[in-house]
């Protein structure tokens, strides 16, 4: 970002400077930070986050193609590895020797995407693994175990529609499904009669965008819902007379920009919120200011300034949490 | 992490933390290859059962924990089968195993759904459940893990739902601060109306005692959100109309619409329903004709799903030239032949049945001379005059406001509801005298549009006044949300100017020049300069032939589509900011001047229309592969044309202005020129 670009949007509409004293986005010291985190092994946290150490590379990855960044990183050693992550099923664990679940089998398919390179799946046996766990009432499975959760259900058709292989589902019951978790406030939970979570709206209001079904979505009321999420600091809670957390700066925000309301919220102490929360020596974004940070907020924030019009970034797309550029590359072609 | 501090390590914590770290990967290696080998001895389920209280979140650790379930069930020997004891002692070790990763983790979703998987192979007892999940929610009320377990447990064990309706009241009386619970409140309470529970059936028995419950809570602090939402479900649950009605059409019921002879004639009908609807089709309504008016085959939504619902509904009909008689008036009658395969899209069916028939005739007058060269249409105060009220124009669409009056008994409104609404809306003025709150003004709000949507007489709004002033107030209030106040103000005032014939007229205006009016009809709706930052009431509108609606703070024009007769639009000085933003205008086929200078298109990086136009990525448009042919070229800002090429291609366009949009230079321009070869006039310049 130039000088300029920075000042036109620091001084907004009304030309008074509204949050310069905040700082600005330390993308060089977050690309450092994700590059090193990848190398470290030697604390509890890299061992704690074994078990989702591709969910870890999809979210540390895409931060570096929203930062532009992606070149820093060995394409060929992470497709390699991604691939070693798969299971004889063709589903994907979170890391070597793993079991598989959709929760890992979409970050590797959204790695795969960022790097132009899904090709090299075998699509077919890829998608039966997806396609086989949904149910006949419509919803998914996580894996062979069975649990059932509206995030699988996302996960499922996120999955085969960058695979393009939607068509191995039964779509309309799988919307049913989703569409049966709807509450009285508009918003989405895990199953029928759970309680609204901004996680689990995103991922609802995902799956029916994907599938071309948002006119389902009672858009005032989720985004009046939705907006009532920002509380005084400028953050975004997940529920009501909840704490903010960078987290839900994305899950709100590409909920909103889904449904066409994310104009409801305040952006401009959204963005001071997030840039609030980086932690300016070492690089990486936190929950909170001053709190621990991770790679998954890192991603959060950096999606969530994105999503925000922050100059000198990607722009990501909402539904497919990836960049713009390669959801365009797979889909207007 | 969540909520942990940022500190830096010293050298004496980095030491600390490599020895667990070294400490758990270890236990997670031997964990895996005992996984893959699969061993299920005592000591490597004792091992995987120290991993997971270190670390609740290891699924695949559970997996492994399912495997050993099943394989130690099944190698069980003879004695051990007829000894229920050991069953039961095998699932109380799962059970304990659980128990201590919730203890360390209770929000793990793999340690609450191993419980569920355990519990559901039988020989649990209700009791240790509801215990665990007492000492669950007393220790974080808002858990929703032990919320959704709750749910599971007593749809397991069959446990009644006035029994948990019990516990939320508990849990609410404790602290109704508990979203979670006033949540699960309105998830009973449904269950036991459909179920017609008594005592609960019909809603208005316990509608009366919610509204006091929630009162309390609100009252009690007016800051807290958590039973907001549920008071404006409680509203909803009163004045939701429970099917799908038709509300309006084109053209209306009993008038007489005369229509311009050109090579034919053809003209829509439009209905517009209260709400989204399905299974219209030539068998639930019917149009009869005289045989000789043709009619498209079917009905089809106003909508880019590809679901077959929508909202607003058009059908074709055309009379050929052959049978034109300016003399000859055809009768034309619409009716619901089955109204119960009209549903909404949760499957309620439109139970009234309903009929209306009006009249067309033609005329010779107003034929476009084909040689005559094509004027271009302004919209400035110099095109128009003051509206002559004799007009035949204004006689249509004032028959089209007795219609509307004439549907003034409302099937589903009653005494109930408007008493209990009326009382609500005391109790919350006499909040806002002690209480500056936001949700209580906007609920006030809500509830005085409500009351008025009942009373409404088609003539006037009564309310509308007051509910202006406090969405005014709301946007000083709580300027963080101003968009939200804006727009709900934009809706009231547009009820308001639409709400009588006498209120609309004062935005007509009549053309002066009468050499265009074969395109642009005779009257023009002006909705210029209003601050509108969003349109509806486009029930009321359904006759509109050109519409302005420039200078206001537009984003979007959703809604659009249902004025099927538009020829011109306006949109210039607004804030559309995408070409996905302009998608309703698809569905105007008769559009013929379109005005979007001066808007946002290509200015923003965020597209908020893009899920909810049609495109390859929604898989509700496949991509056209004549379009990199068409636009000529591939470098990588030819995908920002794609939207344009997918909308514009499909209209007639004969004058179109778009300067004063980041998106058009002059190699867009010659996109355009190839886009739309019968352009006439581009950005006020005539082409040749």
């Amino acid at each position: 970002m130039t000088k300029n670009d920075m000042f036109t949007y620091l001084l907004g509409v009304d030309g008074d400077i509204k949050f310069y004293r905040m700082g600005q986005l330390a993308a060089e010291k977050h690309t450092k930070y994700i590059l090193q985190i990848e190398k470290k092994k030697d604390d509890i946290e890299s061992a704690l986050t074994e078990h989702l150490r591709i969910n870890g590379a999809y979210w540390g990855l895409t931060t570096l193609d929203i930062l532009g960044n992606l070149k820093a990183v060995e394409q060929e050693a992470v497709i390699s590895w991604v691939m070693s992550c798969q299971h004889e099923s063709g589903g994907f664990g979170g890391n070597i020797g793993h079991d598989p679940h959709l929760l890992y089998t979409l970050s590797a398919i959204q790695i795969l995407s960022l790097f132009n390179k899904t090709q090299i799946l075998n699509i077919p046996k890829v998608s039966t693994y997806i396609s086989t766990l949904q149910n006949k009432d419509g919803s998914f499975s996580g894996d062979k175990w069975g649990e059932i959760d509206t995030r699988f259900s996302y996960l499922a058709i996120c999955s085969l529609s960058l695979l393009k292989s939607l068509d191995k589902i039964n779509v309309e019951k799988a919307v049913e499904y989703i569409i049966s978790c709807k509450n009285l406030d508009g918003g989405f939970g895990c199953t029928p009669g759970a309680e609204s979570h901004s996680g689990q709206i995103f991922c609802c209001v995902g799956a029916l965008a994907i599938t071309g079904c948002l006119h389902y979505v009672d858009k005032d009321l989720l985004g009046w819902w939705l907006c009532e999420r920002q509380v005084k600091s400028g953050g975004l809670n997940g529920r009501p007379e909840k704490l903010p957390d960078v987290c839900y700066s994305w899950w709100v925000l590409s909920s909103l920009i889904m449904i066409d309301r994310v104009d409801w919220i305040d952006k401009e102490k959204l963005v001071k919120f997030i840039l609030e929360c980086q932690d300016f020596e070492n690089g990486g974004i936190s929950d909170r200011p001053d709190d621990a940070v991770d790679v998954f907020h890192t991603y959060f924030g950096v999606a969530g300034l994105s999503l925000l019009e922050y100059p000198g970034l990607k722009a990501i797309d909402p539904a497919y949490a990836l960049p713009v550029d390669v959801i365009n590359r797979l889909f207007l072609k | 992490m969540h909520g942990r501090p940022r500190k830096s390590a010293t050298p004496v914590d980095e030491n600390a933390s490599a020895l667990k770290a070294a400490k758990i990967r270890s236990l997670q290696t031997q964990f895996l290859q005992n996984h893959h080998n699969n061993i299920y001895t005592k000591e490597a389920l004792e091992l995987n059962a120290k991993l997971l209280e270190i670390n609740p979140e290891f699924m695949t650790a559970w997996n492994y924990r399912k495997l050993a379930f099943e394989h130690n069930i099944s190698s069980q020997s003879e004695v051990e089968k007829a000894d229920s004891d050991h069953v039961k002692s095998i699932i109380d070790e799962e059970l304990r195993v659980v128990e201590n990763a919730l203890r360390k983790n209770f929000k793990s979703y793999g340690a609450w759904d191993h419980r569920k998987w355990v519990v559901s192979k039988g020989n649990s007892s209700t009791e240790r459940e509801l215990k665990l999940l007492n000492l669950f929610q007393k220790q974080d009320t808002r858990n929703f893990h032990a919320w959704n377990y709750r749910r599971f447990i007593a749809g397991l064990k069959n446990i009644s739902d006035e029994k948990e309706l019990q516990f939320t009241t508990d849990m609410i009386n404790d602290n109704f601060s508990n979203y979670s619970a006033w949540h699960n409140r309105s998830v009973l309470l449904t269950h036991l109306l459909e179920k017609k529970v008594e005592g609960y059936f019909p809603k208005e028995i316990f509608l009366t005692e919610e509204y006091e419950f929630v009162r309390n809570a609100v009252f009690t602090d007016p800051d807290d959100q958590s039973g907001w939402f549920y008071h404006l479900w409680l509203l909803d649950q009163t004045v939701k109309v429970d099917m799908p009605i038709m509300v309006s059409s084109w053209p209306p019921c009993g008038s007489d619409i005369n229509l311009p002879i050109a090579n034919k004639v053809t003209f829509p009908i439009v209905l517009y329903f209260n709400e989204t609807v399905k299974g219209l089709n030539s068998h639930t309504v019917t149009v009869e004709t005289e045989s000789d008016v043709s009619k498209d085959i079917t009905w089809s939504p106003l909508s880019t799903n590809k679901f077959g619902c929508g909202q607003a509904w058009v059908r074709h009909l055309s009379i050929p030239h052959e049978e034109l008689n300016s003399s000859k008036t055809y009768e034309v009658k619409i009716r619901s032949e089955d109204s119960q395969g009209i549903t909404s899209l949760s499957g309620v069916p439109c139970s009234q049945p309903w009929s209306f028939a009006f009249r067309v005739s033609v005329c010779h007058d107003l034929q476009p001379d084909e040689g005559k060269s094509f004027g271009r249409i302004t919209f400035t105060d110099e095109s128009f005059c003051t509206i002559d009220t004799s007009l035949k124009s204004i006689q249509l669409f004032k028959s089209y406001f007795e219609v509307t009056k004439s549907d003034d008994e409302h099937p589903t409104s009653s005494k109930w509801k408007l008493e209990m609404i009326a009382s609500e809306i005391a109790q919350y003025q006499e909040l806002l005298t002690w209480a500056e709150c936001k949700i209580g003004k906007l609920t006030l709000a809500r509830l005085l549009m409500a009351h008025d949507a009942m009373m409404s007489t088609g003539t006037s709004i009564t309310h509308a006044e007051e509910v202006l002033e406090l969405y005014s107030e709301l946007m000083k209030l709580d300027p963080s949300h101003y968009q939200y106040y804006k727009n709900e103000h934009s809706l009231v005032l547009l009820k308001q100017m639409t709400s009588c014939i006498e209120s609309l007229l004062k935005y007509c205006w009549q053309y002066k020049e009468s050499n265009s009016l074969n395109i642009t009809g005779s009257i023009c709706l002006r909705l210029n300069s209003l601050s509108l930052s969003r349109i509806g009431s486009f029930e009321r509108l359904l006759w509109v032939q050109s519409l302005d609606l420039s200078h206001n703070q537009l984003h979007s024009i959703e809604g659009l589509e249902a004025l099927q007769l538009l020829s011109c639009l306006n949109l210039s000085h607004n804030k559309l900011a995408s070409f996905t933003a302009l998608e309703p205008l698809r569905f105007l086929k008769s559009l013929k001047v379109l005005n979007v200078s001066h808007n946002e298109i290509g200015a923003h990086t965020v597209d908020t229309r893009r899920y909810l136009c049609s495109s390859p990525m929604s898989h509700t448009l496949s991509y056209d592969p004549n379009f990199e042919e068409f636009a000529n070229g591939d470098d990588a800002k030819l995908v920002n044309f794609w939207e344009a090429y997918s909308i514009f291609g499909g209209l007639n366009l004969m004058q179109l202005d778009i300067v004063g949009n980041v998106v058009v230079d002059e190699r867009f321009v010659l996109f355009l020129f190839k886009l739309l070869p019968q352009l006439k006039w581009l950005d006020g310049e005539e082409l040749h």
